[in-house]
């Protein structure tokens, strides 16, 4: 399946469309992170535990996004996007969502 | 008095460690930015060099969280006093931002360009409950895979 954030998939022609697909995960992390990150925020530099945490629902969400488009019979998403809120503290909502077409 | 030590020491080791870690961040950075500076990429929508042949176009990120040490948030809560400029959050997302985007860049070997290169920042909240103090920053763009088309990489890398 192709998956790109622009309008189109280049060197392809879009054939069909099939409207906006999506997918989103909450994902909260769990005590031990919370506390290496507490200790992490007196000497400041990178969270890896929390950047692994992202990067783990971010691939689940655009997994759940590409389930839903190959329900549809779509073989491509174009102009994905991404948003990151936090609900609530200690868990945070990634949600990605796009265009599923089918290309030739 | 015990719990003015505990700040000092906080603010000491926030201090020297938070100042050696930006240094060898700053470094690795400017090494690694070096070796991808080669690989065009633009925020455009359209390909920035002409393909002759496309074999893949996919989509890349790259993202990282980043925390502030102690001593620099404490710099941070005084300046939110006078107001201006907060220097210490200022290297804190330029170093991020640059992270991210070499994160997205290392993920794709062999690519000819990115495109539509776009750079979010979130906060992320803390156990703690002060909200600011680590960023999230994601990077995600198009790679393009296949053969330039003829004479456009020479230019490109005559305007390098």
């Amino acid at each position: 399946m192709f998956i790109t954030n622009t309008e189109t998939v280049p060197g392809k022609t879009i054939i069909d469309c099939y409207g906006v697909v999506s997918g989103s995960t909450v994902r909260a992390k769990h005590v031990g992170r919370d506390i290496m990150a507490g200790i992490k925020n007196v000497f400041g530099g990178e969270l890896r535990g929390y950047t692994e945490l992202l990067n783990e629902s971010r691939d689940e969400a655009i997994s759940r996004m590409k389930a839903q488009a190959s329900e549809m019979g779509a073989n491509a998403i174009v102009n994905v996007r991404f948003s990151t809120s936090s609900v609530a503290a200690g868990a945070a909502e990634i949600y990605v969502y796009g265009t599923a077409v089918r290309v030739e | 008095m015990i719990p003015f030590i505990g700040f000092l020491i906080l603010l000491l080791l926030g201090y020297f460690f938070g100042k050696w870690a930006e240094q060898r961040h700053f470094q690795s950075i400017n090494i690694r930015e070096q070796q991808w500076v080669r690989l065009p990429n633009s925020n455009n929508r359209e390909l920035l060099i002409p393909m002759q042949q496309i074999d893949k176009a996919e989509l890349v990120c790259g993202s990282v969280v980043i925390s502030i040490d102690y001593f620099k948030r404490l710099l941070a809560i005084l300046r939110s006093i006078v107001g201006g400029p907060v220097a210490s959050y200022e290297t804190l997302l330029d170093r991020a931002r640059r992270e991210a985007l070499l994160r997205m860049k290392e993920q794709c070997t062999g690519a000819v360009q990115i495109i539509n290169i776009r750079v979010e920042t979130s906060s992320i909240h803390n156990a703690a409950g002060n909200g600011i103090g680590s960023v999230e920053l994601l990077a995600y763009g198009t790679a393009i895979y296949g053969q330039a088309a003829e004479g456009s990489q020479q230019a490109n890398s005559a305007a390098n």
